[in-house]
């Protein structure tokens, strides 16, 4: 019942931003539905093929930003083939044509080409930001489309993708008359830049805050662009790397002093660890702190720089830092809230890795750590109990042993009770990645505890279908499940069909589930897609349903199969 | 198709230590069950098995099955991991030639820095190239002992006594060599 006009109501929805509060007012009432439909400007669309680009006009006409996912998670280590799908073009072409003036991209483990890009930049008007992470399938050519097209761009945020890099001087389509930009990320390229054209799009970029440089940008080129943009928040460096002793050096030391607002370092993609003295000057004012891409620092060095951190919130970083810097870390940096400590030599056994020690040191030193992602040697339950009671505050929880099935070293026993203590302490956990050898116990715990777990990672784990069970069944706002090379089978797949629909997305590889299972599944479930990976043709669609497959990814949509599935992706 | 058939005692299961490159499930349905019977078979620390028999079949079979054969493990975004390799072909990457002259020689030679790990190295293949003999090196009088002295041009264009800095800055500043003889060379050593 509304007591109130619709345009008081949507001033009110205008408040809430975030989706799923949104979701949830458009679901109380036709009236409500409709008005927050009109309203809606942001629209995150977690999986691209749970709907068609003109559902989403038809539904949300206002929308200025969009958010879109393609492939699954496991796309990002190498487990999907590479044509397997999501694909941008369709969408660009849809919202082209339709009156939506869109403003904002966001993509991510999407299909991009050039043409999709050049599209883009010359649809819509007001285009303003466009923000991709591990995106695929196009090159410099497709970026000089959007500098040279897209007239009031703010934002241009290349994170992690495979760009071919054409080593044209695409830096160089922008016009004079952009001025408009406030976060330019381009860590990613991998070809040469015109440096004499990037240092003028900044000095004309008053409002740039934002600015991630590549590895083609020497520290030379980096003293010039910082003389032209004191006022940055965020910087990444390209290659820091020069005589200490030049004059180029020391006038870069110089110029950090003036960029007082520095807040986020990355980059250091080169670097020569004598050069790093420079930037002590502004790491007491870091709050975050990228150095994950710079093997060449080593432990000392890092920890030099890391004790003069001491308002750092976010650190990233590689395993050379050890045990004994993470100890300095836990007592330095009391305001860490997320963490991730990647390894800098996966297939070696590395002196310089990181053990349950480093962790046990932050989990006591950091009260404030929620986020975590840990690659380690190794694991012990003693550790994790530790850790759990030390820090019960943690929404994300991944932890990677490098050897995928070892047991705790000191007990030889599975890791069940380490993660089950983590599980029952952290009340607010979201996101789960398991490792290290574990039993169907691990998963009675999840199950018990893990109220509020939205996505789970399993690998190598479990004993029998009972594992899966547990999850499906205790896990209520579970949204994705991914799980490889673990003994769950048709018992658990098929014991509660409707749990699917109330997820965005199952992915199984290397387990149990037959070909006939999964027909089962798909039978008589227009709202989900049942794909089957069938890479090198291993299986036969006429033959034996007691054939195991390889892969199964399934997701709920309102579309039904999609139409670009290649040769080797079959809907059931 | 046979069924699900155990691997209990299957300790000498060769097929599983195998090493081989592949996506898991790429090889026939049986094999693959092995494998992943086998590595669950080693996983779990049954009630008689003792410690031993638990790590060996572990570092037997789940070691190489770890590091050789899995796809997509540990779980390190591509991007990611094509870019910290290149660590290895930096080593790999374009040397650092100059050319090296030598007083009364006819013709010039090239060498690449990155070769030498620091100046004994560096001096001794000079030494070697050129058949002479550089003297003993002072920071108070330069090579002492030789009529010869070898010198490099810096980026700023001046010639400097090599040895006076340390190893990594010569090797970013040099811009070429020069082995000096007879009166210039004494000069150089601020010596009589």
């Amino acid at each position: 019942m509304n007591y109130f006009p619709d345009e008081v109501i949507e001033h009110v929805f205008g408040f809430i931003t975030s989706h799923k509060e949104r979701n949830a007012v458009s679901l109380v009432c036709k009236s409500w539905y409709k008005i927050e439909r009109m309203s809606r400007q942001r629209v995150f669309i977690g999986n691209c093929y749970a709907i068609s680009p003109e559902g989403v006009i038809a539904r949300f006409p206002e929308l200025k930003s969009l958010t879109l996912k393609g492939k699954p998670h496991f796309a990002d280590f190498n487990l999907v083939p590479h044509d397997w799908g999501g694909i941008l073009y369709p969408w660009i072409e849809a919202f082209a044509k339709s009156r939506v003036g869109l403003e904002e991209l966001r993509l991510k483990r999407m299909v991009v080409s050039d043409e999709s890009l050049e599209l883009l930049s010359k649809s819509f008007v007001n285009f303003k930001a466009l923000v991709l992470v591990s995106c695929e399938g196009f090159s410099t050519d497709g970026l000089a489309a959007v500098a040279a097209n897209c007239r009031f761009l703010r934002e241009l945020d290349l994170q992690e993708n495979e760009v071919e890099d054409h080593r044209g001087h695409w830096i160089s389509r922008f016009p004079e008359s952009c001025t408009s930009l406030v976060s330019l990320n381009l860590a990613c390229l991998k070809g040469e830049i015109n440096l004499s054209a990037l240092e003028r799009l900044v000095a004309r970029s008053p409002n740039l805050k934002s600015l991630r440089l590549s590895r083609a940008v020497p520290l030379d080129a980096l003293q010039k662009i910082l003389m032209r943009a004191p006022q940055l928040v965020d910087l990444g460096t390209g290659s820091f790397v020069h005589d200490p002793a030049s004059d180029a050096y020391n006038k870069l030391k110089a110029t950090i002093l003036k960029c007082k607002s520095i807040k986020s370092l990355s980059g250091f993609l080169e670097v020569a660890p004598r050069c790093l003295s420079a930037i002590h000057p502004i790491c007491h004012n870091l709050t975050s702190l990228n150095l994950s891409y710079a093997p060449g620092i080593h432990g000392n060095d890092l920890i030099k720089l890391i004790q003069h951190c001491r308002k750092l919130e976010r650190l990233w970083i590689l395993d050379c830092i050890g045990d004994k810097g993470l100890g300095i870390v836990a007592s330095t940096c009391k305001e860490l809230q997320e963490l991730r400590v990647f390894p800098s030599d996966p297939y070696g056994v590395g002196n310089a890795a990181v053990t349950e020690e480093g962790l046990v040191a932050i989990s006591a030193g950091c009260p404030k750590l929620h986020s975590l992602l840990y690659f380690c040697q190794q694991m012990t339950n003693a550790a994790l109990i530790t850790v759990a009671k030390n820090c019960s505050n943690f929404t994300r929880f991944r932890l990677c042993i490098l050897d995928p099935i070892r047991p705790d070293p000191v007990t030889m026993q599975p890791l069940d009770e380490g993660f089950g203590a983590i599980v029952q302490s952290c009340k607010r956990l979201r996101r789960l990645s398991l490792s290290g050898l574990l039993t169907d116990r691990v998963f009675l715990y999840i199950g018990m505890y893990a109220e509020q777990l939205e996505m789970l990672s399993i690998a190598f784990a479990g004993d029998s279908d009972k594992g899966m069970l547990y999850v499906l069944n205790g896990c209520k706002k579970l949204r994705k499940l991914e799980i490889r090379d673990s003994p769950f089978g048709d018992t658990a797949l098929l014991m509660d069909v409707g749990k699917y629909e109330t997820m965005r997305s199952l992915w199984m590889s290397s387990c149990e589930v037959t070909l006939g299972g999964c027909k089962t599944l798909a039978k008589n479930r227009p709202m989900l897609n049942v794909e089957i990976i069938n890479e090198d043709d291993q299986i036969d669609f006429s033959s034996d349903d007691r054939q195991k497959v390889g892969k199964m990814y399934l997701y709920r949509t309102l579309v039904g199969p999609r139409k670009d599935a290649p040769e080797f992706v079959w809907t059931l | 198709m046979e069924g699900r058939v155990t691997y209990e005692n299957d300790d000498l299961n060769l097929k599983a230590t195998e090493l081989r490159l592949g996506l898991p499930g790429t090889d026939e349905t049986d094999d693959h069950e092995q494998a992943i019977s086998t590595a669950r078979n080693n996983k779990r620390p049954s009630p008689d098995t003792t410690d031993d028999c638990v790590n060996k079949s572990r570092s037997d079979e789940a070691a190489p099955v770890a590091k050789a054969q899995i796809v997509g493990w540990p779980p390190i975004r591509s991007y990611r991991k094509n870019t910290l390799q290149p660590k290895k072909t930096e080593a790999e990457a374009p040397g650092i030639y100059v050319k090296v002259s030598m007083d009364g020689a006819p013709y010039l030679r090239k060498i690449d820095l990155k070769v030498y790990k620091g100046y004994p190295e560096l001096l001794k293949a000079l030494e070697n190239m050129f058949k002479f003999t550089i003297g003993q090196y002072s920071e108070r009088e330069g090579y002492k002992g030789s009529e010869y002295a070898p010198t490099y041009e810096d980026k700023d264009g001046d010639w400097m006594l090599v040895g006076d800095v340390p190893w990594d800055m010569f090797m970013t500043s040099c811009k070429r060599l020069r082995i000096m003889k007879g009166s210039e060379a004494r000069g150089l050593g601020c010596g009589v």
